[in-house]
């Protein structure tokens, strides 16, 4: 077989990388934005390097590496002189959690040397290594340039971690894995039947706000849509724009949107809509939602021109006091922090209700991200499942919170630290929110529907279509996403 | 002497042409293979589809905004950009006062030339947030401001699906005039002033001069610069990637082929297909530029 290789073709238009460091938000949903302006690079150095290397084919030679006897400490048999190659996203959670995790590895096995390698180029440094069938045993496959997660797990690339899942977590009493985490973790890292996927953290999206300014001001964050309008009319009276939204990714816009729909018709909406059922769009939940973006714009309750606004300019924006409420996930303080301006107190609320929704206030859409996974070509396979299970341990989840102060999907592995105002709402709202949190997978399933539906959000927002031709817009895309050949299509219920 | 010339004449050569054919030769010729494949781009292993790659993007309506969308810039970039170099190299060297005896340049030709060159120092990522920041849409913003001064409201821009393919343009014509400016000066000075003052003897008028004199002599060098601003409007890639929103947005009115193959080859795991964008593009490039070579083929005028 010839070697794989990225074509020439791609970088016909070969960009500068120079600019992706001018933003670098942690997380996979708003970094991966940046990846296009790195991708001609990317293909670049593949080319490049595909073309030196030797055959491709690779596949076997492998076995995994263990061997040894599995205990209870070791269940998984990883033979103590096998060498780990850890590869770390380097984002905005750093690799200083990494550091320590491979600390409680080598506490284990001693003799176990650790390749770790923290790097932002997922993509242009792993996808050589997956072709030519040489992987990491570890990879936190995040940020801009993460490779599509769901055509690895289709094309047999990622090891099955039920094996994980089952054995005993550490620091919890003979409990499995499997019971000390968040529901979602256990259902995003599914892919057809076997779990392949551990999204390592726990982000949580809402309307965020400066807790201090509602304080000065009098208000709290209304938990009704009609309470919600004469909120915004008394804000926008005291000159401040109720709404702004990082109008150049409407995904972020979306996320109001979508968890009004939610929480209106209940997670049978977003169910459908990972299930591209017919007419999953089309509901009267979603239309109400959508109508309620378009009432808040014609009322000019969303800041003028945040249309045109990226990420940091419109939370700036936001930090500065210039509009109330962002939709946003739990990175955003973090990832503010050099622009937030002194006593700002970053905090997240849910989104309000529609009348008559079938879920109550206190719940929000959950997502477990930060993508960690065992290549099934990697040479200490079991080696790599160990060190997932350090992860997971009480102290190993704990310290990434502590260091990241970002929760993980680890249940109460991080009860009694003491952390910032934005992570301790996120983390109330993680336990208030209970089984009534909820997820929608179709932007990690069907990769190419998602800039469609973002395309129609940004009309929405904008104002320029109906709640109606929005909803047939995106039924558009997603009836696109079931016909097309190359795409897999997944059920959820 | 003569026997060693041959392999030190190839021993020259040989780094540059292996270099060429292992990072250029050989992954175009990859990407032929691999638009006949279903390939991924994350694993080993590809079946062969034959033109079926082809054949959805003749369906693919994304591909179709896209094409248009290059098409229109390959028409109006090229044209505006190449008459305003033309007219600025024009007015630098022989658009001075033409009172006294000669024919000479404005003031502060240099300065000016400077000026025009000055967005070719910067990388196009630069340009590409510089302009993004002055087409902010905020009332606030800085062009927005300018416009406030005269009573008019905020404008969209970027974030107008009406207006932002005719902001990248214009932002992709004002960073590359500069550069045809200085080609064109460069060749409008190796042409003997005689021709100009002869012409200006014979009672010729200024536009006269610049469409009769002026563009037949530097034919060659619009001739050439034309197909390399055709590639450019083919290409846009990294202005629209990082001034659209989406990118390729709103409502993919900045959508190009470009971006499309980065999308699907890197994005949606589906390096075949995005190879098959990238042959198409390929053969378009290629039309276009034999196209265009002969189209504008004259007679050569010595002098």
């Amino acid at each position: 077989m010839t070697v794989p290789s990225t074509s020439a073709l791609f970088t016909t238009s070969s960009p500068s990388s120079s600019l992706s460091s001018l933003s670098s938000p942690p997380f996979t949903s708003v970094s991966r934005r940046i990846f296009l302006q790195r991708a001609g690079l990317a293909s670049l150095a593949v080319a490049g390097s595909s073309v030196l290397g030797s055959c491709a084919s690779g596949g076997g030679g492998t076995d995994g590496g263990g061997g040894a006897e599995k205990t209870d400490d070791n269940p998984f048999g990883v033979e103590p002189s096998d060498e780990l190659s850890v590869v770390i996203f380097n984002g905005g959670y750093g690799d200083e959690y990494a550091t320590f995790h491979e600390g409680l590895y080598t506490d284990k096995f001693a003799e176990a040397g650790i390749n770790h390698k923290a790097i932002t180029d997922i993509r242009q440094q792993m996808q050589p290594l997956f072709n030519a069938g040489n992987p990491p045993d570890v990879l936190d496959n995040a940020g801009a340039e993460a490779m599509p997660i769901s055509v690895l797990a289709d094309t047999g690339q990622l090891s099955d971690l039920t094996e994980l899942f089952d054995a005993e977590s550490i620091g919890f009493d003979g409990a499995t894995v499997r019971d000390t985490l968040v529901p979602d973790a256990i259902e995003s890292a599914d892919y057809e039947g076997k779990p392949l996927v551990l999204n390592y953290a726990l982000q949580v999206y809402g309307l965020w706000y400066d807790r201090a300014l509602f304080d000065e001001m009098g208000w709290e964050p209304a938990e009704t849509w009609e309470d919600f309008l004469s909120l915004c009319a008394e804000i926008k009276s005291a000159g401040i724009a109720p709404l702004a939204h990082q109008g150049k990714y409407p995904y972020y816009i979306e996320q109001l949107v979508f968890d009004m729909a939610v929480k209106h018709g209940g997670k049978e909406i977003a169910y459908a809509i990972d299930s591209l059922d017919a007419g999953a769009w089309q509901s009267d939940s979603m239309r109400m939602a959508a109508d309620a973006l378009l009432e808040l714009k014609s009322k000019g309750y969303i800041l003028e021109g945040t249309e045109g606004l990226d990420h940091i300019q419109s939370q700036t924006q936001w930090n500065q006091g210039k509009a109330a409420f962002i939709p946003c996930g739990s990175w955003l303080e973090n990832e503010q922090k050099s622009v937030a301006p002194k006593g700002f107190q970053t905090t997240v609320a849910p989104t309000p209700l529609l009348p008559d929704s079938a879920l109550p206030f206190e719940c929000t859409r959950l997502e477990s991200a930060e993508a960690f996974i065992v290549p099934t070509k990697a040479a200490n396979r079991v080696g790599g499942l160990e060190y997932l299970r350090i992860m997971l341990s009480k102290e190993g989840a704990g310290e990434f919170t502590k260091l990241t102060s970002a929760p993980t999907i680890v249940l109460g592995a991080a009860d009694g630290l003491d952390l910032s105002p934005g992570a301790t709402s996120a983390t109330a709202l993680i336990e208030s929110g209970g089984d009534n949190n909820w997820n929608y997978f179709y932007d990690k399933w069907y990769t190419p529907m998602r800039p469609k539906i973002e395309t129609a959000i940004g009309e929405l927002a904008a104002g320029r279509v109906t709640a109606d031709e929005f909803c047939a817009q995106a039924q558009q895309a997603a009836d696109e996403t079931a016909e097309d050949p190359k795409t897999k299509k997944r059920t959820r219920s | 002497m003569k026997h060693g010339r041959v392999p030190f004449i190839l021993g020259f050569l040989f780094p540059g042409l292996a270099l060429y054919g292992v990072f250029v030769i050989s992954p175009f010729v990859q990407a032929f293979h691999y638009s006949l494949t279903d390939w991924t781009g994350v694993a080993p292993e590809f079946g062969y589809v034959g033109l079926e790659n082809f054949r959805q993007l003749w369906d693919d309506s994304l591909f179709r905004t896209a094409l248009a969308n290059n098409l229109l810039l390959l028409v109006i970039v090229p044209t505006l950009t190449v008459l305003l170099a033309l007219f600025f190299a024009f007015l630098l060297n022989v658009g001075g006062g033409a009172q006294r005896a000669g024919v000479r340049g404005i003031r502060g030709n240099g300065f000016y030339k400077l000026m025009f060159f000055l967005p070719q120092v910067l990388s196009v990522p630069v340009i590409a947030v510089i302009w993004s920041v002055i087409m902010d849409t905020t009332p606030t913003g800085l062009l927005n401001s300018v416009l406030g001064w005269f009573g008019i409201g905020a404008v969209g821009w970027l974030a107008d699906p009406n207006l932002a393919l005719w902001c990248v343009m214009w932002v992709l014509i004002w960073g590359s005039v500069g550069f045809y400016l200085v080609l064109f000066n460069a060749a409008l000075s190796s042409v003997p002033r005689d021709i100009f003052e002869a012409a200006l003897i014979d009672g010729a008028g200024r536009l006269a001069t610049f469409a009769r004199v002026t563009v037949p002599l530097l034919w060659d060098t619009i001739q050439t610069s034309w197909v390399y601003l055709a590639i450019l409007a083919l290409d846009v890639y990294a202005l629209v990637a990082v001034m659209t929103a989406g990118p390729g947005g709103p409502d993919n009115a900045t959508q190009v082929i470009s971006l499309q193959i980065a999308q699907n080859g890197f994005q949606f795991g589906a390096a075949g297909y995005a190879s098959a964008m990238g042959v198409v593009l390929f053969a378009f490039t290629l039309l276009i530029a034999a196209l265009m070579l002969r189209i504008s083929r004259r007679e050569r005028i010595e002098y």
